[in-house]
């Protein structure tokens, strides 16, 4: 009787994969994230120009090319945002090998372009910078060997995860690149905290960094007046932040108008880092609120989405991947605003970069992929809770 | 800790006695466990994502509500500062020997504007687009009257042009001092003082730093407030300077050279009194590095302190100084000259031969290779390698310059094989700059004493250590001398002035570093005057010279850097207060009147 059920005849799987894909999607998501995209567009009509300009480069030559890797961003976002969790495990954790190893060349084979780290590879139409595809890769890894942890009997995943953590921040950081690897260390503890991580060890460990904190301020002259200069209320006028201050001042609450910013003009990274300072200058307040709430959309319903998610592996790697993407737009414009000392990071889908515009849209469908609505036993959950022992 | 046992043993008792199999009960049981592990987990995960979503609410928030404070409060504008005067002249002036201005302030306005202030933001526009006209007015109208506060119009603004925006009348356009560097010399030691940029700028003062040279090694001395604006006095003179480098440009046309360098040096205190390097530039305006070719045919390369070639036969006369000092020769040793010498697979052969043999005198007098070789091979490597260092041409020069630190002069770094120390003898296998070489032969013949280069005006003459003995600089000396009298630098000859020095001829080695060119030369005339008791040393470098009066091209010193050092001496000489020694022209031509 049961080979007759199980294997005998095999079923067309119920309806096709368009139709249950944008079922099961989460709109609001994928939504937000064009909406991104668009702004970002409109942004680098403005905020580009400049830097063609002085490279000598038709004026809207990084517009276009915002175009053309954004247009193969999102096709990745969705074709990624397709696949089945199991075909993106796999596929991450290979990535993450390939990914892995030409992080380890990249000091042998890779260009500086003359800034003083090496971080990118240099294909001549193009560059490409690893560690922007490392942090999905990275993030699916470690949910992977997380909930492997948890199983009955399952190996000493979170030791493994925290080792690769370990290496591959150093990697970033003999690059060096301190914010890639603050963002994968950020992104490993997020998923420990949610994997279970003692209370008693994270009290401990806020503790610590308080301790080691005031300790640096108390004894590091050099730490102290990098802390003072950002609680400093006057910021000095002549420096970046104090140019992306002004702007956001300028542009008040309806912008000063479309291409009548300044501050494009005078910040060397008006078109990456202080994208949002453009923003602000000739949009206003509005569009500034606009960013900030798409990308509380999407982080936020992610969030709640994967709140009901049982499959821990699932859970994970949704969450890791849903606070880089958050973090780092936090950082973006927390470093506008000043509530964050200066560090650059490109705020996602928004800045320009061809790498990490890609990388985002792999992250994003990958967190799409995580997010899409899948049956999670709840009838069962309420038999299983009167089962006898 | 309450543990589950996996086997409930009660149900697989049962099982057994039934006749089942035990084991689908046993899956049943993990799977259930598994089922419960994984609710646990979630109902702890859902808690501490809900954390992690307040702690993102909080943070987007937080950014929210700063974007929202700063959006409502008005933009720091750039205040009237109470009196702006007290930023002007803080960088010192630069002069020659003599106090003559060679680099200044000079203070000019930044024009911006406060279109809030303004009366009539369009006619002020329009104005101001009449009197620059690189100026769009439809972009200045649109400023002006979009609601901003603070306006930029231009960095640098003339007397004349400021004159003309005060005459708008509107309170909305203001100006800020502007402190520029000013070379009112133009291109003239241009080498030497480098330049200066605006370094960090504001609205009422910007800060002017050295970029290169002078301006840039002195930089804090010449920002250092507490010297009061005292003036940085250099070691140059500027009508030599303007001299030299008028002669040497004229030379550089008429010998075909696509470069040359010149430094006219105090024999006895190193004080460099002018130094010159063709092509030049103009550092009020002064042009951006390179970023394609070669760095060293930019005109912002100065060949006298960073160009490190190989100098030729100037150097014969260390080796034979050398010689002379330890007692191993005198002027009238015969040296066994027959070309080609050969030494293992090398040989060694003269520009012509000089016969089976020469004197120590005429060695350096026809320049022979062969000869220098041989005596070279009496001193050896250990003493040589020494020699050259007590004489300063194997370590960068301590000349107050911001490019001099980071040249340094090539030789073998790891042995001195006996075909280096023949070669080096006269002059290849080895490099320095001019400056280097200059200040070798101020060594030499100043009566022995070690010279270090200096750009800096010096009240006190520095007497160096001892290098050689008064003798053999006497000895070297007359050689020298014999060299214009009667050797190959015979063009160099000034009447009156008892030039003495030796020429250099060195083929360019080729880029990749593998051989030499065959037609491309580097020549050198390393002189000194007047030749009993020297005052000053002159170095003459020409870059790919061709002398093409004669029937063949002719590339040695002798017709190409001679004569150009011999102008140059018959220019400087005078304005140096070198007195020539005349001739007397015969018993009857000066009749003395005496009552």
């Amino acid at each position: 009787m049961t080979e007759m059920v199980h294997g005998g005849v095999r079923v067309l799987g119920g309806d096709p994969v368009i139709p249950r894909w944008w079922r099961t999607i989460d709109r609001w998501t994928m939504t937000a994230v064009f909406a991104l995209f668009g702004v970002g567009l409109l942004l680098a009509l403005a905020a580009s120009v400049p830097l063609a300009e002085r490279n000598g480069l038709a004026s809207f030559y990084y517009v276009e090319r915002q175009l053309a890797f954004g247009g193969a961003a999102l096709a990745v976002m969705v074709l990624t945002s397709m696949l089945s969790p199991d075909v993106v495990r796999r596929l991450a954790v290979l990535a993450f090998a390939a990914v892995f190893v030409s992080l380890v060349l990249l000091p042998f084979l890779g260009t500086d372009f003359g800034k003083g780290a090496t971080r990118w590879y240099s294909f001549g139409f193009a560059s490409v910078q690893p560690s922007e595809f490392l942090k999905p890769a990275f993030v699916v890894l470690c949910a992977w060997l997380m909930a492997a942890a948890q199983e009955i009997n399952g190996p000493p995943g979170r030791l493994f995860s925290f080792v690769v953590a370990v290496i591959v921040a150093g990697l970033l950081a003999i690059q060096p690149d301190f914010g890639q690897a603050a963002l994968i260390l950020f992104a490993w503890g997020v998923m420990y905290f949610v994997a279970g991580a003692p209370m008693l060890l994270l009290i401990g460990l806020g503790g610590a960094a308080a301790g080691v904190g005031a300790l640096a301020y108390g004894a590091s002259e050099h730490f102290a007046r990098r802390i003072d200069g950002f609680l400093a209320p006057e910021v000095d006028p002549r420096t970046q932040l104090g140019f992306a201050t002004n702007a956001i001042q300028e542009g008040g609450f309806f912008g000063v108008g479309v291409g009548e910013g300044q501050v494009k003009w005078s910040l060397p990274d008006a078109h990456t880092d202080f994208i949002i300072a453009v923003a602000a200058e000739e949009y206003g307040l509005v569009l500034v609120l606009f960013i900030i709430g798409l990308f509380a959309t999407v982080v936020l319903r992610s969030l709640a989405r994967l709140m009901r998610e049982r499959d821990p592996f699932i859970r994970l790697a949704g969450t890791g991947l849903v606070c880089v993407f958050g973090v780092q737009a936090v950082i973006n414009m927390g470093v506008a605003v000043r509530l964050l000392p200066a560090k650059g990071m490109t705020l996602p889908f928004v800045s320009y970069g061809g790498s990490s515009l890609i990388a985002g849209g792999i992250l994003v469908g990958m967190l799409l992929a995580f997010t899409r609505t899948r049956p999670q036993g709840r009838i069962a959950d309420v038999f299983g809770r009167g089962r006898g022992r | 800790m309450i543990r589950t046992p996996l086997r409930p043993l009660a149900r697989i008792l049962a099982a057994r006695a039934k006749g089942e199999n035990p084991d689908a009960i046993e899956r049943e049981n993990i799977r259930l466990r598994h089922e419960e592990l994984r609710d646990r987990a979630r109902a702890r995960a859902e808690g501490r994502l809900f954390v992690l979503a307040l702690f993102f609410l909080c943070a987007f928030g937080t950014v929210g509500i700063r974007m929202g404070v700063l959006a409502a409060t008005d933009p720091a504008e750039p205040r009237s500062a109470g009196s702006g005067a007290q930023i002007l002249a803080n960088r010192a002036d630069i002069t020659d020997r003599n106090g003559q201005l060679l680099a200044t302030n000079l203070v000019t306005w930044s024009l911006y504007a406060q279109p809030r202030q303004m009366i009539d933001p369009e006619g002020s526009a329009r104005a101001l687009a009449s009197i620059f006209p690189d100026l769009d007015r439809d972009r200045l109208i649109r400023q002006f009257t979009g609601g901003r506060t603070f306006v930029w119009i231009k960095r640098r603004i003339s007397p004349e042009q400021r004159q003309a925006v005060h005459d708008i009348g509107d309170p909305g356009l203001l100006f800020g001092p502007r402190e520029m560097r000013l070379y009112p010399n133009g291109a003239l030691a241009a080498h030497v003082l480098g330049g200066a940029a605006f370094g960090r700028e504001g609205v009422h003062s910007a800060e002017v730093i050295g970029t290169a040279g002078v301006e840039k090694t002195f930089d804090e001395r010449l920002r250092d407030p507490a010297n009061q604006g005292r003036p940085l006095v250099l070691s140059l003179d500027l009508s030599v300077q303007a001299a030299v480098e008028q002669v040497l440009e004229a030379g550089m046309a008429l010998m075909n050279a696509k470069g040359a360098a010149a430094v006219v040096m105090d024999a006895r205190t190193g004080e460099v009194v002018a130094m010159a390097s063709l092509p030049d530039f103009d550092p009020n305006d002064r042009p951006a590095p390179p970023t394609s070719g070669d760095a060293s045919d930019n005109p912002l390369f100065n060949r006298a302190v960073q160009g490190v070639y190989e100098l030729g036969s100037t150097y014969k006369i260390f080796t034979v100084a050398q010689a002379l000092d330890l007692g191993l020769v005198t002027p009238e040793t015969r040296i066994d000259t027959r070309s080609p010498m050969t030494h293992g697979r090398h040989r060694i052969r003269d520009f012509r031969n000089y016969g089976p043999e020469l004197s120590v005198t005429d060695v350096i007098v026809k320049s022979s290779n062969v000869g220098t070789a041989r005596i070279a091979l009496m001193i050896g490597a250990e003493r040589q390698k020494a020699f050259l260092a007590r004489l300063g041409l194997l370590a960068p020069t301590a000349i107050e310059m911001a490019e001099a630190p980071g040249v340094q002069p090539l030789f073998p770094q790891k042995n001195w094989p006996e075909i280096s120390v023949m070669t080096i003898s006269y002059g290849h296998g080895t490099s320095a700059s001019p400056l280097h070489l200059a200040a070798a032969y101020a060594t030499l013949v100043n009566g022995g004493y070690k010279v270090t280069p200096t750009i800096l005006h010096r009240d006190i003459p520095l007497r160096g250590e001892r290098v050689i003995s008064e003798q053999t600089s006497a000895i070297v000396r007359s050689m020298l001398r014999e060299t214009v009298a009667r050797g190959t630098a015979t063009l160099a000859d000034v009447p009156g002035y008892s030039v003495g020095g030796k020429t250099g001829t060195a083929d360019k080695p080729l880029r990749d570093g593998r051989g030499y060119h065959s037609d491309k030369v580097i020549t050198t005339f390393a002189g000194m005057f007047p030749s009993d008791n020297p005052a000053y040393v002159i170095v003459v470098s020409l870059d790919e010279p061709v002398e093409t009066s004669g029937p063949e091209p002719r590339r040695t010193a002798g017709w190409t850097a001679v004569p150009v050092a011999a102008e140059i001496i018959r220019r400087i000489a005078p304005i140096l207060g070198v007195r020539p020694a005349i001739a007397t022209a015969g018993e009857d031509g000066v009749t003395l009147a005496r009552n």
